[in-house]
Protein backbone atom coordinates (compact mmCIF):
# COMPACT_ATOMS: atom_id res chain seq x y z
CA UNK A 1 0.00 0.00 0.00
CA UNK A 2 1.32 3.42 -0.95
CA UNK A 3 2.10 5.83 1.88
CA UNK A 4 2.16 9.61 1.69
CA UNK A 5 5.00 11.25 3.49
CA UNK A 6 4.45 14.63 5.07
CA UNK A 7 7.54 16.79 5.01
CA UNK A 8 8.87 17.41 8.51
CA UNK A 9 8.85 21.23 8.27
CA UNK A 10 5.21 21.39 7.12
CA UNK A 11 3.12 22.25 10.20
CA UNK A 12 -0.64 22.58 10.32
CA UNK A 13 -1.52 25.99 11.85
CA UNK A 14 -4.97 26.45 13.46
CA UNK A 15 -6.97 29.16 11.69
CA UNK A 16 -7.79 31.03 14.94
CA UNK A 17 -5.30 30.88 17.76
CA UNK A 18 -6.66 29.61 21.10
CA UNK A 19 -7.18 32.48 23.56
CA UNK A 20 -4.42 32.82 26.09
CA UNK A 21 -5.66 31.89 29.56
CA UNK A 22 -6.44 35.12 31.41
CA UNK A 23 -4.15 35.77 34.33
CA UNK A 24 -5.90 36.01 37.69
CA UNK A 25 -5.61 39.41 39.26
CA UNK A 26 -5.33 39.94 43.01
CA UNK A 27 -7.65 42.31 44.79
CA UNK A 28 -8.12 43.29 48.42
CA UNK A 29 -11.48 42.36 49.87
CA UNK A 30 -12.40 44.33 52.99
CA UNK A 31 -15.12 42.61 54.94
CA UNK A 32 -17.06 44.31 57.70
CA UNK A 33 -17.01 42.09 60.80
CA UNK A 34 -19.53 42.53 63.56
CA UNK A 35 -20.85 40.04 66.03
CA UNK A 36 -23.38 41.62 68.36
CA UNK A 37 -22.68 39.00 71.01
CA UNK A 38 -18.88 39.47 70.94
CA UNK A 39 -17.63 42.78 69.62
CA UNK A 40 -18.90 46.17 70.56
CA UNK A 41 -17.59 47.75 67.39
CA UNK A 42 -17.55 46.95 63.72
CA UNK A 43 -14.09 46.29 62.29
CA UNK A 44 -12.84 45.59 58.79
CA UNK A 45 -10.72 42.59 57.90
CA UNK A 46 -8.72 42.52 54.69
CA UNK A 47 -8.12 39.50 52.48
CA UNK A 48 -6.10 39.14 49.27
CA UNK A 49 -8.21 37.33 46.70
CA UNK A 50 -7.31 36.06 43.21
CA UNK A 51 -10.07 37.04 40.80
CA UNK A 52 -10.88 36.46 37.18
CA UNK A 53 -12.83 38.70 34.83
CA UNK A 54 -16.02 36.88 35.71
CA UNK A 55 -15.59 36.53 39.49
CA UNK A 56 -18.54 37.91 41.40
CA UNK A 57 -18.31 39.59 44.78
CA UNK A 58 -20.18 36.65 46.29
CA UNK A 59 -17.59 34.24 44.86
CA UNK A 60 -14.83 36.39 46.34
CA UNK A 61 -16.50 36.24 49.76
CA UNK A 62 -16.98 32.48 49.41
CA UNK A 63 -13.29 32.13 48.54
CA UNK A 64 -12.50 33.78 51.88
CA UNK A 65 -14.87 31.42 53.66
CA UNK A 66 -13.42 28.39 51.92
CA UNK A 67 -9.72 29.16 52.13
CA UNK A 68 -8.98 31.97 54.57
CA UNK A 69 -11.59 32.47 57.27
CA UNK A 70 -14.63 30.24 57.41
CA UNK A 71 -16.26 32.32 60.15
CA UNK A 72 -17.40 35.13 57.80
CA UNK A 73 -21.21 35.28 57.95
CA UNK A 74 -22.98 35.85 54.65
CA UNK A 75 -26.42 34.89 53.39
CA UNK A 76 -26.88 33.55 49.87
CA UNK A 77 -28.75 30.87 48.03
CA UNK A 78 -29.46 30.97 44.29
CA UNK A 79 -26.30 32.77 43.08
CA UNK A 80 -28.30 34.07 40.14
CA UNK A 81 -30.15 37.19 41.33
CA UNK A 82 -33.37 35.32 41.97
CA UNK A 83 -33.68 34.64 45.68
CA UNK A 84 -32.84 38.09 47.04
CA UNK A 85 -30.62 36.75 49.83
CA UNK A 86 -27.23 38.28 49.11
CA UNK A 87 -27.93 42.02 49.34
CA UNK A 88 -25.11 44.01 50.88
CA UNK A 89 -23.29 47.32 50.54
CA UNK A 90 -20.51 46.91 48.01
CA UNK A 91 -18.14 49.85 47.80
CA UNK A 92 -20.80 51.95 49.49
CA UNK A 93 -23.76 51.04 47.25
CA UNK A 94 -26.45 48.46 48.02
CA UNK A 95 -26.14 45.62 45.48
CA UNK A 96 -26.62 41.88 45.10
CA UNK A 97 -23.24 40.21 45.69
CA UNK A 98 -24.03 37.40 43.24
CA UNK A 99 -24.97 39.89 40.53
CA UNK A 100 -21.97 42.19 40.89
CA UNK A 101 -18.75 41.30 39.16
CA UNK A 102 -15.54 42.40 40.81
CA UNK A 103 -14.33 43.67 37.40
CA UNK A 104 -17.28 46.04 36.98
CA UNK A 105 -16.34 47.85 40.20
CA UNK A 106 -13.07 49.00 38.58
CA UNK A 107 -11.17 49.01 41.84
CA UNK A 108 -8.54 46.82 43.41
CA UNK A 109 -10.08 47.32 46.83
CA UNK A 110 -13.61 46.05 47.37
CA UNK A 111 -15.37 46.86 50.62
CA UNK A 112 -18.39 44.83 51.63
CA UNK A 113 -20.68 45.84 54.49
CA UNK A 114 -24.13 44.80 55.68
CA UNK A 115 -27.08 46.73 54.27
CA UNK A 116 -28.09 49.94 56.04
CA UNK A 117 -31.48 50.23 57.76
CA UNK A 118 -31.52 46.57 58.85
CA UNK A 119 -30.44 45.09 62.18
CA UNK A 120 -27.21 43.12 61.78
CA UNK A 121 -27.27 39.44 62.74
CA UNK A 122 -23.55 38.97 62.10
CA UNK A 123 -21.01 40.37 59.62
CA UNK A 124 -22.88 40.65 56.29
CA UNK A 125 -26.08 38.89 57.31
CA UNK A 126 -28.96 41.17 58.26
CA UNK A 127 -32.33 40.53 59.83
CA UNK A 128 -35.22 40.53 57.30
CA UNK A 129 -37.97 40.14 59.90
CA UNK A 130 -39.37 43.65 59.49
CA UNK A 131 -39.17 43.57 55.70
CA UNK A 132 -41.13 40.32 55.52
CA UNK A 133 -43.70 41.34 58.10
CA UNK A 134 -44.32 44.66 56.33
CA UNK A 135 -44.56 42.83 53.01
CA UNK A 136 -47.17 40.54 54.55
CA UNK A 137 -49.15 43.48 55.91
CA UNK A 138 -49.57 44.78 52.35
CA UNK A 139 -51.73 41.71 51.58
CA UNK A 140 -49.49 40.54 48.73
CA UNK A 141 -52.07 38.33 47.07
CA UNK A 142 -55.10 38.75 44.85
CA UNK A 143 -58.19 39.50 46.91
CA UNK A 144 -61.21 38.33 44.99
CA UNK A 145 -64.24 36.47 46.25
CA UNK A 146 -64.52 34.61 42.96
CA UNK A 147 -60.87 33.65 42.66
CA UNK A 148 -61.52 29.95 43.25
CA UNK A 149 -61.89 28.25 39.90
CA UNK A 150 -65.00 26.08 40.17
CA UNK A 151 -66.58 23.90 37.56
CA UNK A 152 -68.38 26.24 35.25
CA UNK A 153 -66.06 29.20 35.93
CA UNK A 154 -63.04 30.18 33.91
CA UNK A 155 -59.83 32.03 34.54
CA UNK A 156 -59.75 35.84 34.60
CA UNK A 157 -58.80 37.20 31.25
CA UNK A 158 -56.20 39.98 31.21
CA UNK A 159 -55.19 42.00 28.22
CA UNK A 160 -51.52 42.85 27.68
CA UNK A 161 -52.43 46.39 28.74
CA UNK A 162 -53.86 45.15 32.05
CA UNK A 163 -50.69 43.16 32.61
CA UNK A 164 -48.44 46.09 31.79
CA UNK A 165 -49.89 48.06 34.71
CA UNK A 166 -48.30 45.83 37.32
CA UNK A 167 -45.89 43.40 35.62
CA UNK A 168 -42.73 45.39 36.32
CA UNK A 169 -43.60 45.57 40.02
CA UNK A 170 -44.13 41.84 40.28
CA UNK A 171 -40.43 41.21 39.56
CA UNK A 172 -39.53 42.11 43.16
CA UNK A 173 -37.35 39.45 44.82
CA UNK A 174 -37.58 40.99 48.32
CA UNK A 175 -33.86 41.61 48.50
CA UNK A 176 -34.34 44.76 50.58
CA UNK A 177 -31.79 46.85 48.64
CA UNK A 178 -34.41 49.56 48.11
CA UNK A 179 -35.18 49.78 51.82
CA UNK A 180 -31.49 49.98 52.61
CA UNK A 181 -31.02 52.88 50.17
CA UNK A 182 -34.08 54.81 51.38
CA UNK A 183 -33.18 58.01 53.29
CA UNK A 184 -36.54 58.07 55.11
CA UNK A 185 -35.96 54.55 56.44
CA UNK A 186 -32.65 55.71 57.90
CA UNK A 187 -34.46 57.74 60.55
CA UNK A 188 -38.06 56.51 60.48
CA UNK A 189 -37.98 52.93 61.69
CA UNK A 190 -41.78 52.66 61.39
CA UNK A 191 -41.89 53.69 57.71
CA UNK A 192 -43.39 51.01 55.47
CA UNK A 193 -40.57 51.48 52.99
CA UNK A 194 -40.31 51.29 49.21
CA UNK A 195 -40.49 47.49 49.02
CA UNK A 196 -43.81 47.26 50.87
CA UNK A 197 -45.33 50.25 49.11
CA UNK A 198 -44.32 48.95 45.68
CA UNK A 199 -46.01 45.64 46.47
CA UNK A 200 -49.13 47.43 47.71
CA UNK A 201 -49.27 49.10 44.30
CA UNK A 202 -48.52 45.87 42.42
CA UNK A 203 -51.67 44.19 43.78
CA UNK A 204 -53.82 47.31 43.78
CA UNK A 205 -53.13 47.85 40.07
CA UNK A 206 -54.03 44.26 39.20
CA UNK A 207 -57.50 44.26 37.63
CA UNK A 208 -58.28 40.84 39.14
CA UNK A 209 -57.87 42.27 42.62
CA UNK A 210 -60.61 43.77 44.75
CA UNK A 211 -58.53 44.69 47.80
CA UNK A 212 -57.71 48.26 46.82
CA UNK A 213 -59.70 49.83 49.67
CA UNK A 214 -57.98 47.64 52.30
CA UNK A 215 -54.50 48.34 51.00
CA UNK A 216 -55.01 52.07 50.62
CA UNK A 217 -56.17 52.17 54.21
CA UNK A 218 -53.04 50.30 55.36
CA UNK A 219 -50.64 52.66 53.60
CA UNK A 220 -52.58 55.80 54.59
CA UNK A 221 -51.02 56.28 58.03
CA UNK A 222 -48.49 58.60 59.61
CA UNK A 223 -45.57 56.29 58.71
CA UNK A 224 -47.05 55.22 55.41
CA UNK A 225 -46.96 56.38 51.83
CA UNK A 226 -46.84 60.12 52.61
CA UNK A 227 -43.42 59.84 54.21
CA UNK A 228 -41.79 59.14 50.83
CA UNK A 229 -39.88 62.24 49.68
CA UNK A 230 -39.22 60.84 46.22
CA UNK A 231 -35.45 60.72 46.61
CA UNK A 232 -35.51 57.91 44.05
CA UNK A 233 -32.57 56.03 45.54
CA UNK A 234 -34.72 52.89 45.86
CA UNK A 235 -35.21 52.72 42.11
CA UNK A 236 -31.57 53.50 41.53
CA UNK A 237 -30.39 50.39 43.38
CA UNK A 238 -33.13 47.90 42.48
CA UNK A 239 -31.47 44.99 40.63
CA UNK A 240 -34.74 43.89 39.00
CA UNK A 241 -35.85 47.20 37.50
CA UNK A 242 -38.92 47.36 39.72
CA UNK A 243 -38.81 51.16 40.19
CA UNK A 244 -40.46 51.38 43.63
CA UNK A 245 -40.35 55.20 43.53
CA UNK A 246 -42.68 55.17 40.54
CA UNK A 247 -44.98 52.62 42.21
CA UNK A 248 -45.27 54.94 45.22
CA UNK A 249 -46.24 57.90 43.05
CA UNK A 250 -48.79 55.79 41.17
CA UNK A 251 -50.24 54.57 44.45
CA UNK A 252 -50.49 58.19 45.61
CA UNK A 253 -52.44 58.85 42.44
CA UNK A 254 -55.23 56.60 43.78
CA UNK A 255 -55.27 58.49 47.06
CA UNK A 256 -55.31 61.93 45.46
CA UNK A 257 -58.05 60.89 43.07
CA UNK A 258 -55.96 60.98 39.86
CA UNK A 259 -56.42 57.24 39.32
CA UNK A 260 -59.44 55.03 39.71
CA UNK B 1 -69.99 61.65 71.73
CA UNK B 2 -66.52 61.79 70.17
CA UNK B 3 -64.63 64.82 71.46
CA UNK B 4 -63.51 67.34 68.88
CA UNK B 5 -59.76 66.84 69.45
CA UNK B 6 -60.18 63.14 68.73
CA UNK B 7 -61.52 63.93 65.27
CA UNK B 8 -58.59 66.24 64.58
CA UNK B 9 -55.90 63.79 65.69
CA UNK B 10 -57.55 60.81 64.04
CA UNK B 11 -57.71 62.59 60.70
CA UNK B 12 -56.48 60.35 57.93
CA UNK B 13 -52.94 61.14 56.82
CA UNK B 14 -54.17 61.58 53.23
CA UNK B 15 -56.57 64.33 54.34
CA UNK B 16 -53.80 66.02 56.34
CA UNK B 17 -51.49 65.87 53.34
CA UNK B 18 -54.17 67.23 51.00
CA UNK B 19 -54.53 70.16 53.40
CA UNK B 20 -50.71 70.43 53.44
CA UNK B 21 -50.49 70.66 49.62
CA UNK B 22 -53.56 72.93 49.43
CA UNK B 23 -52.21 75.38 51.98
CA UNK B 24 -48.88 75.47 50.12
CA UNK B 25 -50.58 76.36 46.84
CA UNK B 26 -52.83 78.91 48.51
CA UNK B 27 -49.93 80.51 50.36
CA UNK B 28 -47.82 80.77 47.19
CA UNK B 29 -50.69 82.50 45.37
CA UNK B 30 -51.53 84.94 48.17
CA UNK B 31 -47.92 85.71 49.06
CA UNK B 32 -47.41 86.51 45.36
CA UNK B 33 -50.31 89.01 45.59
CA UNK B 34 -48.78 90.39 48.79
CA UNK B 35 -45.41 90.91 47.08
CA UNK B 36 -47.04 92.43 43.98
CA UNK B 37 -48.81 94.92 46.23
CA UNK B 38 -45.38 96.03 47.48
CA UNK B 39 -44.47 96.72 43.87
CA UNK B 40 -47.57 98.84 43.20
CA UNK B 41 -45.48 101.76 44.39
CA UNK B 42 -41.78 102.24 45.13
CA UNK B 43 -40.78 99.32 47.30
CA UNK B 44 -39.32 101.45 50.09
CA UNK B 45 -42.43 103.69 50.08
CA UNK B 46 -44.70 100.67 50.41
CA UNK B 47 -42.99 99.86 53.69
CA UNK B 48 -43.45 103.35 55.18
CA UNK B 49 -45.24 103.30 58.52
CA UNK B 50 -48.38 105.03 57.22
CA UNK B 51 -48.60 102.80 54.16
CA UNK B 52 -48.27 99.64 56.20
CA UNK B 53 -50.99 100.84 58.55
CA UNK B 54 -53.18 101.71 55.57
CA UNK B 55 -52.89 98.09 54.45
CA UNK B 56 -54.28 96.90 57.75
CA UNK B 57 -57.11 99.43 57.57
CA UNK B 58 -58.16 98.18 54.16
CA UNK B 59 -60.44 95.28 55.08
CA UNK B 60 -59.90 92.99 52.03
CA UNK B 61 -56.13 93.30 52.45
CA UNK B 62 -56.31 92.65 56.19
CA UNK B 63 -58.44 89.59 55.47
CA UNK B 64 -55.88 88.39 52.97
CA UNK B 65 -53.12 88.78 55.56
CA UNK B 66 -55.23 86.76 57.98
CA UNK B 67 -55.68 83.99 55.40
CA UNK B 68 -51.92 83.97 54.66
CA UNK B 69 -51.29 83.68 58.39
CA UNK B 70 -53.59 80.67 58.68
CA UNK B 71 -52.23 78.98 55.53
CA UNK B 72 -48.62 79.41 56.59
CA UNK B 73 -49.21 78.32 60.18
CA UNK B 74 -51.06 75.18 59.13
CA UNK B 75 -48.52 74.33 56.43
CA UNK B 76 -45.47 75.20 58.48
CA UNK B 77 -46.42 73.38 61.65
CA UNK B 78 -47.64 70.33 59.77
CA UNK B 79 -44.32 70.29 57.93
CA UNK B 80 -42.50 70.48 61.24
CA UNK B 81 -44.72 67.68 62.61
CA UNK B 82 -43.75 65.46 59.65
CA UNK B 83 -40.04 66.17 60.10
CA UNK B 84 -40.23 65.40 63.83
CA UNK B 85 -42.19 62.19 63.23
CA UNK B 86 -39.54 61.02 60.81
CA UNK B 87 -36.79 61.87 63.24
CA UNK B 88 -37.97 59.78 66.18
CA UNK B 89 -40.75 57.32 66.86
CA UNK B 90 -42.71 56.23 69.90
CA UNK B 91 -46.34 56.45 70.99
CA UNK B 92 -45.90 59.14 73.66
CA UNK B 93 -43.49 61.16 71.53
CA UNK B 94 -45.73 61.05 68.46
CA UNK B 95 -48.78 62.03 70.46
CA UNK B 96 -46.88 64.98 71.93
CA UNK B 97 -45.78 66.06 68.44
CA UNK B 98 -49.32 65.79 67.03
CA UNK B 99 -50.94 67.74 69.85
CA UNK B 100 -48.01 70.14 70.15
CA UNK B 101 -48.20 71.15 66.48
CA UNK B 102 -51.95 71.81 66.71
CA UNK B 103 -51.44 73.96 69.81
CA UNK B 104 -48.56 75.81 68.13
CA UNK B 105 -50.74 76.48 65.06
CA UNK B 106 -53.54 77.88 67.20
CA UNK B 107 -51.19 80.03 69.28
CA UNK B 108 -49.50 81.52 66.23
CA UNK B 109 -52.79 82.22 64.45
CA UNK B 110 -54.22 83.78 67.62
CA UNK B 111 -51.16 85.98 68.14
CA UNK B 112 -51.00 87.03 64.47
CA UNK B 113 -54.75 87.71 64.37
CA UNK B 114 -54.41 89.88 67.43
CA UNK B 115 -51.76 91.96 65.63
CA UNK B 116 -53.88 92.24 62.46
CA UNK B 117 -56.94 93.18 64.49
CA UNK B 118 -55.19 95.74 66.65
CA UNK B 119 -53.45 97.38 63.70
CA UNK B 120 -56.73 97.38 61.77
CA UNK B 121 -58.52 99.08 64.62
CA UNK B 122 -55.76 101.62 65.02
CA UNK B 123 -54.58 100.26 68.38
CA UNK B 124 -50.93 99.69 69.12
S1 LIG C 1 -38.16 46.54 44.81
FE1 LIG C 1 -36.18 45.91 43.92
S2 LIG C 1 -34.66 46.49 45.45
FE2 LIG C 1 -36.67 46.49 46.48
S3 LIG C 1 -36.83 44.47 47.38
FE3 LIG C 1 -37.82 44.37 45.39
S4 LIG C 1 -36.21 43.69 43.98
FE4 LIG C 1 -35.18 44.33 45.85
S1 LIG D 1 -27.73 34.56 46.03
FE1 LIG D 1 -29.81 34.70 45.38
S2 LIG D 1 -29.95 36.77 44.77
FE2 LIG D 1 -27.86 36.55 45.21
Amino acid sequence: MATVEVPKEQKVEPTTPAPAPSKPKTITLRISRFNPSEHAETKFEEFKIPVQKWTTVLEAILYVKQSLDHSVAVRYSCRQASCGSCGMKINGKPRLACYTKVSELESNVITVEPMNNFPIIRDLAVDFKQLFSTHKKMKPFIINEESEVQPGTKEFVQTPKDLEKFLQFSYCIKCGLCNSACPTMATDKSFIGPQGLAQAYRYTADNRDQGKKDRLKIVDQSHGIWRCHFAGSCSDVCPKGVDPAMAIQLLRGYMLGFRK
Amino acid sequence: MVPEYYLVIKMKESIIMKIHYGTALGAVALVAVHILMRLSQKFSDSLQYQNVLANYHFLPYALMLEVILILLSVHGFNGLRVILLELKQGVAYERAINYGSIVAMIVLVAYGSRTILMAGMGLS
